[in-house]
């Protein structure tokens, strides 16, 4: 096979190390099948670049300014190969949870590097699942996030956990509500809840996740379901089994 | 010293026998002392009564019934005993009417007898329990030098894995940009870490070497980061002597990188201040204050917005053991938040060095 009649593959480098980003530059030499569409050295501009470019191919490092690797994968939503290069071994899991096609460790060896881009070009022609979706969700068992990230456009939201009011499902979004805002998101009620950390938030409702401290008082509404008012006067449904759950916690409280 | 302790019971015994018991003085004199001297080898059993129902573990009654069933017997042999010789010494003459005297005693001797065993129980009860917690306080103290010493063998000479990871992934792609940059950082490396390894050894080194390790540091860093990485010193040359423990000041400025730098797109600064701080608290009174302070500063900038990293704060709760474990309250140890300023302030005893004049 010719290199004519090899795909032409487009990839972005993701580093906030310029020596970084130059070592992949190198390793790609080799491979003029691959055109690097450009680099970056920071979440933002890594999430800003990628949705306008849409490359085949991700070289993205995790611990970043701005945006961690994982944040910036959530934003972008793109069916995208992603691999990722650190000098930290303890992402591997979650690296591997969100479907990577690899786990580069610093310093980069070139025969790992070769097998994984010959392991991302076999991954192309996959269908690739929702990345956005598991990066979202996948999580080391008892860490939570710390706060939750939001594409607008071209911009970036960051909303820190403590800020975050309640979340409720609209169709196949979630809206973040925040500060008297409500930030929509592509992603299910579901993985938002097991990201948070259920000391905080609970889930009162199939559509609905609430930041206990919030909570000002709960009301019956209707035969048998509740409904939830907050301190801002916001209104939100429980289910009957969203209310169990919701007096567990709160009588626990009190005593 | 125990049986000095049995004078005044002695004395109380024999007031009692003399007075309301009706005897003479000679002859409570000649019956107590005997006595007395007895009765303070017999009350000794009450160690094994004692050791035999612990305080803490034994229920009321128990106790109760045990020491009380003890104090009965044992002053009923006492009492047998007195009697006895009671009746030896009737058989003289001087004694005569010994044995009806003290018969009618015998009541009064017995219920002392039973009070004096229970106060013995009570100062045994005592003296076990002083004992006891000597020897707790002893564990306590020794489990605490043992895990200093262990602590501080763990917190010395570490090397961040990530650290060196990152210098050589920057090594190796100056091997081919610029390879006399990646042997002049291979170099730097080297220094830093034949640096680390050896001053993790001692226990005390001048600020002079902390910094020169500090600067080894930030220069490997530098090559990392670039322009990213702005560096501003201020060191009072008078501190250079003092003697710091190794290892005290790098890894604040390593967390400085860590945390604030590498988060920082355009970069960060990092602030380093040495002052010789005498005259604690602007107080200036008498050579007894006097005792100089060496304060230390690092301060750098962060990014407030992002979410704290695993580790933040090993490594700082790691210098402020080393400085809890060596200078105790002649340490402070103070980390403030402002704004997106990070500033850690440490403030230990100026001491110079040994050898250092």
């Amino acid at each position: 096979m010719s290199p004519e009649a090899q795909a032409r593959l487009t990839a972005i480098v993701v580093d906030d190390e310029e020596l970084a980003r130059a070592v992949i530059r190198e390793m790609l030499k080799a491979h003029p099948e691959i055109e690097i569409l450009g680099e970056c050295a920071n979440g933002f501009e890594a999430v800003k670049l990628v949705s306008e470019q849409k490359p085949d191919l991700l070289f993205l490092d995790i611990q970043m300014p701005k945006l961690d690797g994982f944040e910036v994968l959530e934003l972008i939503g793109a069916e995208i190969a992603v691999i990722f290069v650190t000098a930290y071994d303890q992402h591997a899991l979650r690296a591997f949870d969100v479907n990577a096609v690899d786990y580069l460790l610093k310093p980069v060896a070139s025969d790992r590097f070769e097998a994984a881009l010959a392991r991302a070009k076999q991954r192309l022609g996959e269908p690739v699942p929702a990345v956005a979706e598991l990066a979202a969700s996948a999580r080391e068992p008892g860490h939570y996030a710390e706060r939750l990230v939001v594409k607008d456009g071209t911009r970036v939201h960051i909303i820190p956990v403590s800020k975050l009011d309640y979340v409720e499902a609209q169709d196949d979004y979630v809206a973040l509500a925040s500060q008297g805002k409500k930030h929509l998101k592509q992603q299910t009620i579901s993985s938002v809840e097991a990201a948070l950390d259920p000391k905080n938030f609970l889930r009162i409702h199939r559509s609905c996740i609430v930041n206990l401290e919030r909570v000002a008082k709960v009301e019956p509404y209707g035969k048998d379901s509740h409904v939830a008012i907050l301190q801002d006067g916001v209104r939100l449904p429980v289910s009957r089994a969203g209310y169990g759950r919701l007096r567990a916690v709160l009588d626990g409280q009190g005593g | 010293m125990y049986l000095a302790a049995w004078i005044p019971l002695a004395a109380i015994l024999l007031y009692l026998l003399a007075s309301p018991g009706g005897l003479s003085v000679g002859q409570a004199l000649v019956m107590v002392l005997p006595l007395c001297l007895v009765y303070a080898f017999m009350c000794l059993s009450a160690w094994y009564s004692c050791r035999g129902a612990p305080l803490g573990n034994s229920s009321f009654q128990r106790l109760a019934l045990t020491h009380l069933l003890a104090a009965v017997v044992i002053s009923g042999v006492w009492v047998a005993i007195g009697k006895g010789l009671a009746t030896l010494l009737a058989s003289f003459d001087v004694f005569r009417g010994l044995g009806r005297n003290f018969s009618q005693a015998l009541p009064l001797l017995f219920v002392s007898g039973v009070m004096i065993y229970l106060l013995a129980v009570a100062m045994h009860y005592v003296l076990l329990s002083v004992e006891q917690s000597q020897q707790a306080e002893k564990r306590v103290i020794e489990a605490r030098v043992l895990a200093r010493d262990s602590e501080l063998k763990a917190l010395k000479a570490q090397v961040n894995p990530h650290f060196l990871f990152n210098s050589l992934n920057s090594i190796s792609a100056l091997t081919s940009i610029d390879a006399g940059r990646a042997r002049e950082m291979c170099i730097l490396l080297a220094d830093f870490l034949r640096k680390t390894l050896g001053l993790g050894e001692k226990t005390v080194i001048p600020l002079r070497e902390e910094l020169a390790l500090v600067h080894s540091f930030l220069s490997v860093e530098k090559v990392r980061f670039g322009a990213r990485l702005r560096v501003e010193e201020k060191i009072a040359a008078e501190a250079l002597e003092y003697a710091v423990p190794p290892l005290l000041l790098q890894p604040l400025v390593e967390n400085a990188v860590a945390h604030g730098i590498s988060n920082l797109t355009e970069g960060g600064w990092i602030r380093l201040e040495v002052r010789d701080g005498e005259n604690r608290g602007g107080d200036v009174s008498g050579p007894d204050d006097a005792v100089g302070e060496l304060v230390i500063e690092v301060e750098n900038n962060f990014d407030p917005e992002m979410p704290r990293r695993r580790g933040t704060g090993v490594g700082l709760a790691n210098v402020r053991q080393r400085l809890t474990a060596r200078y105790g309250e002649r340490a402070r140890f103070d980390v403030r938040t402002e704004g997106e300023r990070f500033r850690v302030t440490l403030a230990l005893p100026a001491e110079k060095t040994e050898g250092a004049a």
